[in-house]
C-alpha cells in the first residue's frame, strides 16, 4: 500500500505514489497570520532532531511564479485565470519539488497548500464542486495545520507589518468604499471559507496569538507525533553484524 | 453577491462562437481566416481569439516549453490558464456585445492532446466546464500522411512538445510526431459525437471547404443582426434619449 494518494482517482501520469516516504505537511492560514515565521522554526526545530526539510511555498514555482506575480501588477487578472494560475504554480511544485522531496524521505513543509487558492476562488464565485475537481491531483497530505486569527487580530498585524495591499484586500470584488472596509469584508468571508474546510479536510486548527513561542509550542506537539514514527528506534541489542567483543 | 459560475452549456449571449479544431497541416486556421473575411465583408462584427494568446500567460507557457519543464499535467495546466484568460477578456465580453468570436483552437485541443499525455479525460474536461459552448465546433478531417505531407513541406522543424517529445516515446522527433499526433487523430474521433462537432473533409480544396462553412455559419445566423449596424443604431438612439432627458 502507497503512503499517499491523491484527493480524486487520478494524478500525475509518471508518478508512482509507492515512491514516496516522506512526510507532507503543510501550514495554512489567512494572509498575515505568522505562516512564515512559523514555517522557519518548524523547519529549524526538525533539522536540529536530523529530518531533512524541503520548504516551498505558494507562487513560488519555477514554472509560473513570477508569471504569476507578473500577472497580479495590472489588476486585470480574472478569477478564473487566477484559480487555474495557482493551479499551475500548485502543480510545477508538487510534481517538481515536493514529490522528488517525499521520494527521498525528506519532511515537507508547505507555506499554503490547495486551501488558499481554493478559498480565494471560492468566495469570487467558483463552483465549488469545480474548483475542488481542478485541485484534485493534489496529494493527501499527513497533516494541515490551519493558523487561525479573528478579523480584528489580522488588521492589527497587517498594519503594523505590511500596511493593506490590493489582493489581500480583495479589491477586486469591490466589497467596501476603501480599502479597510474591503479588506475587513474579504479576510471574514476568506475567514468562513477556511472554518468550512477545516472540518471537511480534517485541519489541526490553532488559535494563533502575538505569543509566538507559544503557539510554536503547539505547532510542535502536534506535528511531534508524525515525525517520531521516521526516527531510528533506539536499539535494545548491539546492531546486526556487530560482534560483542565479550 | 458574486453570481454564480456558468458552466458549459448555460451561457447566454447574444452573440455567436464558430471555432475549429483540428490537427496541425489539417488547414484550419486558413479556413476560419477566409470565413472571418466574408463575414466581415457581409457587415458582422467580428473578434478572433487564438489558442495560447493571453498576454498574461503566454510568456510564461513559452518559457516553459523553450526551457522543457512542462509535464502533462502543468501543460494542461498553464494552457487552461491561458484559455481562462481568454474566455474572460477576449471570448465573454465580445459575447455578451452580440459580436460574432471565431477561435483557432478550442478546449477539444486540450482535450485530445493532455489525454494524449496521459491526463485523465474526465478531469481535464471538468477542469474546462467554464468554457463557452461553441455555436458551431468545426472538425478538420484529414489523414495522419497528408498532414504529415503538408508540414514537412512547409517548415524547417517540428516542434519538441507538438512531437511528444516529452512522452520519450522515441528519439527520432519525425517517429515521435506521428505516434503522438496519431493518438490526437484518436481522441478527435471520440469527440465528435460526445460533443457535436461538425466534421470538415479537409482533403477537399479550400474553396469546397471554404463553401461547405459558408453554407453552415449562416444557417447558424439566420436571424441574428449585424452587429456593426445594430450598435451604431443602439449608440444613436440613445444619444437622443439623453439629450430628450
Amino acid at each position: 500500500m502507497a503512503r499517499f494518494e491523491y484527493y480524486g482517482k487520478k494524478g500525475f501520469p509518471a508518478v508512482n505514489l509507492e515512491e514516496l516516504q516522506g512526510k507532507l505537511i503543510v501550514i495554512e492560514g489567512t494572509d498575515g497570520v505568522g505562516r512564515s515565521t512559523h514555517i522557519g522554526l518548524l523547519k529549524q526545530w526538525l533539522e536540529n532532531n536530523g529530518h531533512a526539510v524541503l520548504d516551498t511555498g505558494m507562487t513560488r514555482s519555477m514554472l509560473a511564479g513570477e508569471g504569476l506575480k507578473a500577472a497580479k501588477v495590472g489588476h486585470t487578472l480574472g478569477w478564473l485565470t487566477m484559480s487555474l494560475f495557482y493551479a499551475t504554480d500548485f502543480a510545477d511544485r508538487l510534481e517538481n519539488e515536493m514529490i522528488p522531496a517525499l521520494r527521498a524521505g525528506f519532511i515537507v513543509l508547505t507555506d499554503r497548500y490547495i486551501f488558499s487558492p481554493m478559498a480565494r476562488g471560492l468566495i469570487r464565485g467558483a463552483d465549488p464542486d469545480w474548483i475542488k475537481g481542478v485541485f484534485e491531483f493534489a496529494l493527501k497530505p499527513d497533516m494541515v495545520i490551519y493558523l487561525r486569527v479573528g478579523v480584528q487580530d489580522l488588521i492589527t498585524r497587517v498594519i503594523q507589518n505590511s500596511g493593506f495591499n490590493y489582493w489581500e484586500s480583495g479589491m477586486d470584488l469591490h466589497l467596501g468604499e476603501d480599502m479597510y472596509e474591503s479588506f475587513v469584508e474579504y479576510q471574514t468571508r476568506i475567514l468562513r471559507e477556511f472554518d468550512k474546510m477545516a472540518g471537511d479536510y480534517n485541519f489541526q486548527t490553532i488559535e494563533t496569538s502575538p505569543n509566538i513561542e507559544e503557539v510554536f509550542e503547539q505547532i510542535k506537539n502536534r506535528v511531534e507525533p508524525i515525525v517520531q514514527s521516521r526516527l531510528p528506534r533506539p536499539r535494545t541489542s548491539p546492531p546486526a553484524g556487530i560482534v560483542n567483543p565479550h | 453577491m458574486t453570481p454564480a459560475m456558468k458552466m458549459y452549456g448555460k451561457h447566454r449571449f447574444p452573440g455567436k462562437l464558430f471555432i475549429v479544431e483540428g490537427i496541425d497541416g489539417s488547414g484550419k486556421s486558413t479556413q476560419i481566416a477566409l470565413l472571418q473575411k466574408w463575414l466581415e465583408s457581409e457587415g458582422y462584427v467580428t473578434f478572433f481569439s487564438e489558442w495560447n494568446s493571453s498576454p498574461l500567460v503566454r510568456e510564461v507557457t513559452k518559457r516553459g516549453k523553450k526551457k522543457r519543464m512542462l509535464t502533462p499535467m502543468t501543460f494542461s495546466l498553464i494552457h487552461a490558464t491561458d484559455f481562462a484568460d481568454r474566455t474572460e477578456h477576449h471570448i465573454v465580453p465580445p459575447l455578451k456585445s452580440g459580436a460574432l468570436v471565431l477561435a483557432d483552437r478550442y478546449i477539444y485541443t486540450a482535450f485530445a492532446r493532455d489525454v494524449a499525455r496521459g491526463v485523465d479525460p474526465q478531469w481535464v474536461r471538468q477542469m474546462y466546464q467554464f468554457a463557452v459552448k461553441p455555436t458551431i465546433g468545426f472538425y478538420f478531417k484529414i489523414s495522419l500522411e497528408e498532414a504529415m505531407k503538408r508540414i514537412l513541406g512547409g517548415r524547417d522543424a517540428i516542434k519538441y512538445y507538438e512531437a511528444g517529445m516529452d512522452l520519450k516515446i522515441t528519439d527520432d522527433i519525425e517517429e515521435s510526431f506521428r505516434v503522438f499526433q496519431g493518438r490526437i487523430i484518436e481522441e478527435y474521433e471520440k469527440m465528435v459525437a460526445e460533443f457535436g462537432l461538425v466534421v470538415i473533409d479537409a482533403s477537399m480544396s479550400i474553396e469546397e471547404q471554404q463553401v461547405q462553412m459558408r453554407q453552415i455559419v449562416s444557417e447558424a445566423l439566420a436571424g441574428t443582426k449585424k452587429t456593426r449596424i445594430r450598435k451604431w443604431l443602439d449608440l444613436s438612439t440613445m444619444v437622443k434619449k439623453a439629450s430628450r432627458q
